[in-house]
């Protein structure tokens, strides 16, 4: 299992989405390619764009699916931030 | 080009400002001003300031001797800086932070993240209605960096209204505009039917596909014309001939549409050309409602949108 913290990437408002994908190109993919699951771990993030959300992991789905939330964990998020991250993951998979 | 600034243009009388407008020669600007008072929205501003920076030569940028006693806010929002002209104009700072964010270009990602951090210590924002700015701000500007293809990238200004308790935003560029950057994923033949297109969740110029590309989603217009909508505020987006106007929501119900022609709204397709897109809008503090509500929403309306689309390229059967 791999921990990855945003915060020191992103700061507190996460919207640069040149970040979210060079976290999911160098970080989440080769994870679950090693078969490890991941930890998004969202502490001290106090807002994201559904633009760096959908640059973070909606490839992640395209890729391997929808099953592969049962191997991503996203963690300390607030209630906007899960809403943003759920309207993505919706969004993906009504796409699919 | 010529400007004229006339005593009041805001959203919601923008129309006669951007009829005015005279295009006809881009390579010099020539700005004249209402003689009693100047009163007008960031978007104004912004505008001015992108065509300004266009034209390397200062000499072919002149500015009026301007009268009105209201100069001092255009001087104060960095305009003449960004025409390489001296106003004349002094101003003493009374407000060493102000409640406003002058003319500022944004070329760069990395510069955007930069200007979002110290953007909200100039509008002294608590942390409840510097959320949607922020968001606005961020997706405004990555559109024009990602899309516009504009060398001078985004102009923005920003200011607060205490009377009105408004925030009001207005972002300019002189890039491709929308109906070429839409044009590469759907054909377009009006410059409204590609702002139409912008505003629909789901629908970028990066692709045709559902989802989107790894990188572009397209509801990031949406999204902001959300957040106008439900908080009851104005809402322009003018790009090519055409400009889209969100009117104010009159009924009490917040109700996100996916097609922004069932918006309360106006249109006019018959305006000045801009080469490029503006975008303005008011943000009223007073009636923000919780970001999180409006996330609701969007997230009911966003896949419906999707749902829908693919449902009318079903297959039908034929009956015979």
């Amino acid at each position: 299992m791999i921990h990855i913290h945003l915060f020191p990437k992103t700061g507190s408002f996460a919207e640069n989405k040149d970040i979210a994908r060079d976290i999911r190109i160098h970080s989440i993919i080769p994870a679950l390619e090693n078969n490890q699951e991941v930890i998004l771990d969202f502490e001290k993030i106090d807002s994201v764009t559904q633009s760096f959300v959908h640059a973070l992991i909606s490839d992640l789905i395209r890729k391997y699916g929808s099953d592969v939330l049962d191997r991503i964990n996203f963690k300390s998020c607030n209630e906007s931030i899960q809403k943003i991250i759920n309207i993505v993951i919706d969004y993906m998979q009504a796409s699919a | 080009m010529k400007i004229h600034l006339p005593n009041s243009a805001f959203l919601g009388n923008i129309d006669p400002f951007l009829k005015a407008l005279d295009t006809s020669d881009p390579k010099k600007l020539e700005i004249t001003a209402n003689k009693n008072w100047i009163s007008i929205h960031p978007m104004v501003l912004s505008m001015v300031a992108a065509i300004g920076i266009t034209i390397t030569d200062p000499s072919k940028i002149t500015c009026e001797k301007l009268e009105a006693t209201s100069k001092h806010y255009l001087k104060r929002m960095g305009l003449f800086d960004f025409l390489r002209i001296d106003s004349d104009i002094r101003i003493t700072e009374h407000e060493p932070a102000g409640r406003f964010i002058p003319l500022t270009q944004i070329k760069d990602s990395i510069s955007l993240t930069k200007f979002i951090t110290e953007m909200t210590p100039l509008l002294h924002l608590d942390p409840k209605h510097a959320g949607p700015i922020k968001y606005i701000v961020s997706e405004l500007v990555r559109n024009v960096l990602e899309h516009s293809s504009s060398q001078y990238g985004a102009i923005l200004s920003a200011q607060y209204y205490k009377e009105s308790n408004i925030i009001r935003i207005g972002v300019a560029d002189t890039g491709v505009g929308i109906k070429r950057t839409i044009g590469h994923s759907y054909q377009v033949s009006t410059d409204l039917e590609a702002i139409r297109l912008a505003l629909m969740p789901g629908i970028t110029g990066t692709t045709r596909r559902e989802g989107g590309t790894e990188f572009n989603a397209g509801a990031g217009l949406f999204f902001i014309k959300s957040i106008a909508s439900v908080n009851h505020n104005f809402f322009v987006i003018y790009s090519g001939d055409a400009m889209y106007k969100l009117l104010k929501r009159t009924t009490r119900e917040p109700k996100l549409y996916a097609d922004p022609f069932r918006d309360r709204h106006s249109t006019n397709d018959r305006l000045p050309h801009w080469n490029g897109t503006v975008v303005g809008i008011d943000i009223s503090l007073d009636a923000t409602q919780e970001f999180s509500t409006l996330l609701d929403l969007i997230r009911k309306i966003y896949v419906e949108a999707v749902k829908e689309r693919k449902e009318a390229k079903y297959k039908k059967a034929k009956f015979i």
